[in-house]
């Protein structure tokens, strides 16, 4: 400890909500979880994708409609925009100055994609029910 | 602070909490770095493919809202990904995608605390640029049958 330090407040105290020190654990732990919940789906996707290219429209809304089908797309969507989310801002931390422009990007970007994905999941919903 | 003629080392100095002037050591940055090393380069295409494969998003938004609007708008959609620009961009996509994914593998690899020696970095390294070519060529040709049949 600096014996030029005259306030009452601890170290802890002034750093705590500054920089780094905000919700960086959770976020890197959702990052992970989400990648591992997208590694069986992304393979899924793909390769389901793949094998129906240049199929008739009543092909595909049928194959979307199915309730296997449907719920694994809707789970794509949510997990894989979450993780996109997470992603993203993450690079915009990184190479975006000053903050108050990262948090504006980042306020854009979250609502951009809420906006792409439940325009997605209500695409499948609405072929589903 | 002892004197320097260095220009770098101004970028170094911080301070501590308390106000008193430290010297940091520098992150490293493009101008200290060969970004063409399988490290970094590897590095660096994982968060390029992330982003690429963000933006790439929007084929997928276009081909679900496409299919729910109906059989017009599903026949657009299918024109363009079945135009030369709408099968490069798909594949880019695919590349983008499959990397990113294997390069996650990777890193899930690490953070579960396996592979940080260099050659095991390396080896991992080519098994993703491998890997990343394998399953491009495997979806496109489960798409090429598919589209000519």
């Amino acid at each position: 400890m600096s014996d030029r330090q005259t306030r009452l407040q601890t170290p802890l105290r002034r750093v705590r909500g500054f920089g780094s020190a905000k919700n960086g654990t959770h976020h890197w732990w959702m990052q992970r979880v989400t990648s591992i919940a997208l590694l069986p789906l992304t393979l899924w996707f793909a390769f389901s994708i793949a094998a129906r290219a240049g199929d008739r429209w009543e092909v595909m809304a049928e194959w979307i409609a199915r309730p296997f089908n449907a719920v694994l797309l809707i789970v794509l969507i949510a997990v894989g925009f979450y993780h996109t989310a997470s992603g993203l801002q993450v690079v915009v931390e990184d190479y975006i100055r000053p903050d108050r422009s990262v948090m504006a990007i980042n306020m854009a970007i979250k609502a951009v994609l809420t906006l792409l994905g439940l325009l997605a999941a209500l695409s499948v919903i609405r072929l589903a029910v | 602070m002892a004197h320097s003629n260095d220009a770098r080392e101004a970028v170094m100095i911080g301070r501590r909490t308390d106000g008193t002037i430290i010297r940091r050591p520098l992150s490293p940055h493009l101008q200290v770095y060969d970004m063409m090393q399988m490290t970094s380069a590897l590095s660096i295409m994982h968060r390029i493919t992330g982003s690429t494969w963000a933006v790439g998003l929007i084929f997928l938004v276009w081909f679900l809202a496409a299919t729910a609007a109906g059989p017009e708008a599903y026949a657009r959609m299918q024109w363009f990904m079945g135009s030369f620009f709408g099968v490069i961009l798909l594949f880019g996509i695919t590349v983008a995608a499959w990397y990113h994914t294997l390069a996650g593998v990777r890193h899930l690899m690490w953070d579960y605390g396996y592979g940080y020696d260099i050659p095991t970095t390396y080896r991992t390294g080519w098994w993703v640029i491998i890997a990343t070519g394998v399953m491009t060529v495997l979806t496109w040709v489960v798409a090429i049958i598919a589209w000519a049949s």
